[in-house]
């Protein structure tokens, strides 16, 4: 079949026969939290020890930030979510040019997926920042395009590329039977796709897309390199304006760190449930 | 031309195909009148399944003709979804889609492809369930079936769609032996009834109880071919003859 040209190494989208290799891949893992945990309860009383009388403790200057690094945090999310959902919508197309039975069609989304598969995050998210105007003029409309909506849209330009990959190799490890069996019940290729092979796709590219999602919400402080006003910049600025004290950098990093852990640990945890579970039920 | 129904129904004239270098037909020749019920028999890798799924164009051929009802399949221009709602196909490994209901699998083709009203449709789906022996399993999903009750949703699935001609490619081959007789039975029921049916199958009792023609194919080419008495009680062809004293 015309589509099984290229070869997936998403391991999740190898076929079922024989046993998953297994490659190694990062995953969040409760001992990474009780880690941060232990930094975080430590590192203040250990740096109490060190700081002058006068100063306000560690854990007070900590807690008077907490809502603003709280506040920026849910900016982290709101980037992550609206780069999941662009890089999704397109990624999905891209997947299915992937597919395409024009020759053309399927050459260009393949590159194009290699393109932004291959190329580092952060590069990418300077290429937005750098490369789009700071606003559009369509027709008499003047659409501003702040640091955040570049942010987005640098970020889900690998995302877009990840779900391209993961929606093509879910396809193509479909059994060549379920094809052949619509197309002689006389369904069309659209048909086809759409009724028969995506529902059974769905459940097999859950599990690789949720992994994918907790990776770009790691990956979102990386949009404080160009500026954005994430939880990372806001950290930067509230140990600025503490003075620059030493004994508060690890307490508010390990802070940081463990808000992220707290999100994304039950996500991890529940994509490791589903590939079980899809694993057994095939 | 248009076709009547003392011609062939399917007629398959001098065949070549070839995957890349390998040429896996080699000028094969058949005709399937309207009712009859043809078995074609053959070594594994001999091109049974190759010559089957060129009369459906899941296959292209690359010299002969096959004409279906007075349609060239082998034809640029062929309508190939015109030509599979004449010609349902049933396979070795079922095939049913898994995440559909037995009942689903049955109704979706006539409601999606047919575009008939979807209360007809389940109500002959019904009638069909009944007629393959699964009444009761209507909302089983295959992978809670036996591989015999899946082949027969596959075959369910299949008439829903009202072909004039099914082909069944070693249908049975997959299943436990307690099973396979449950088929039979089912595919006999459908040639007492008139149904043109091509099936490739390794079940020679079976095939000459049903068959009104049997084909022996090997490397490609079709060796001997004869009514089932005939052929397996006064085969010519040494071939033919090493070949039912391995299976007989
Ligand atoms: N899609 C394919 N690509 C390449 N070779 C194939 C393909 N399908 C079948 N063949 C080859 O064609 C020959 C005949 O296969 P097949 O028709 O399946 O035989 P049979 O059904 O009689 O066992 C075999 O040698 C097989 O390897
Ligand atoms: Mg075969």
């Amino acid at each position: 079949m015309t589509t099984r040209n290229y070869k997936t190494d998403l391991p999740v989208m190898m076929p079922v026969d024989g046993k998953p290799k297994n490659r190694p891949r990062f995953r969040l893992k409760l001992w990474h939290g009780a880690v941060l945990l232990g930094i975080c309860l430590l590192s203040p009383t250990l740096s109490f020890a060190q700081s002058d009388a006068g100063q306000a403790s560690v854990l007070e200057v900590l807690l008077r930030w907490m809502p603003l690094l709280l506040k920026g945090f849910i900016f982290n999310l709101v980037i992550s979510v609206f780069a999941m959902a662009i890089g999704t919508g397109v990624g999905a197309m891209l997947g299915l040019g992937q597919i395409s039975l024009h020759g053309w069609v399927r050459k260009l989304a393949w590159a194009i997926t290699q393109f932004f598969r291959n190329s580092p995050w952060l590069v990418l998210l300077f290429f937005a920042m750098f490369l789009l105007p700071f606003q559009l003029r369509i027709g008499g409309v003047t659409i501003p395009l702040p640091d955040w909506l570049k942010a987005i849209i640098g970020l889900s330009l690998p995302v877009m590329a990840n779900v391209s990959e993961i929606v093509r190799g879910a396809v193509t490890s479909l059994p060549s039977g379920q094809w052949e069996a619509a197309e002689s019940l006389a369904y069309s290729r659209r048909q086809t796709l759409w009724l028969v092979i995506l529902p059974q796709c769905v459940k097999r590219m859950l599990p690789p897309w949720m992994n994918l999602y907790s990776i770009l919400t790691m990956a979102t402080v990386l949009a404080s390199i160009v500026g954005v006003s994430e939880v990372m910049t806001l950290t930067g600025q509230a140990l600025a304006a503490e003075g620059g004290r030493t004994d508060l950098l690890a307490p508010f990093y390990s802070f940081v760190l463990i808000i992220f852990f707290i999100y994304c640990y039950p996500i991890a945890r529940w994509t490791v449930y589903l590939e079980k579970k899809f694993a057994v039920k095939g | 031309m248009s076709w009547t129904e003392d011609q062939p129904m399917v007629s398959v004239r001098d065949v070549h195909k070839s995957f890349g270098e390998l040429e896996v037909l080699k000028g094969v020749s058949l005709d399937v009148m309207k009712g009859e019920v043809i078995c074609i028999i053959g070594p594994s890798g001999s091109g049974k399944s190759t010559l089957i799924r060129c009369i459906n164009a899941l296959n292209d051929i690359q010299q002969g003709s096959i004409l279906v009802e007075g349609i060239e399949v082998h034809d640029k221009h062929l309508d190939k979804l015109e030509l599979r709602k004449k010609v349902g196909m049933v396979f070795q490994q079922y095939n049913l889609f898994p995440h559909k209901t037995a009942l689903e699998n049955v109704m979706m083709a006539p409601i999606r492809v047919l575009k008939e009203n979807k209360d007809d449709v389940e109500k002959s789906a019904r009638a069909l369930i009944k007629k393959v022996r699964l009444e009761g399993k209507e909302n089983s999903y295959p992978g809670e079936l036996s591989g015999g009750q899946q082949q027969r949703v596959a075959i369910a699935r299949s008439l829903a769609m009202k072909p004039d001609v099914i082909l069944f490619d070693e249908v049975t081959a997959a299943l436990d032996p307690e099973t396979v007789n449950e088929v039979l039975v089912t595919i006999k029921d459908l040639a007492e009834e008139g149904m043109t049916c091509i099936l490739v199958t390794h079940e020679m009792g079976f095939a000459r109880e049903v068959a009104d023609h049997i084909y022996f194919t090997d490397r490609g080419v079709i060796v001997e071919h004869g009514k089932p008495a005939t052929f397996f009680d006064e085969a010519k062809d040494p071939r033919t003859k090493e070949f039912l004293s391995q299976i007989l």
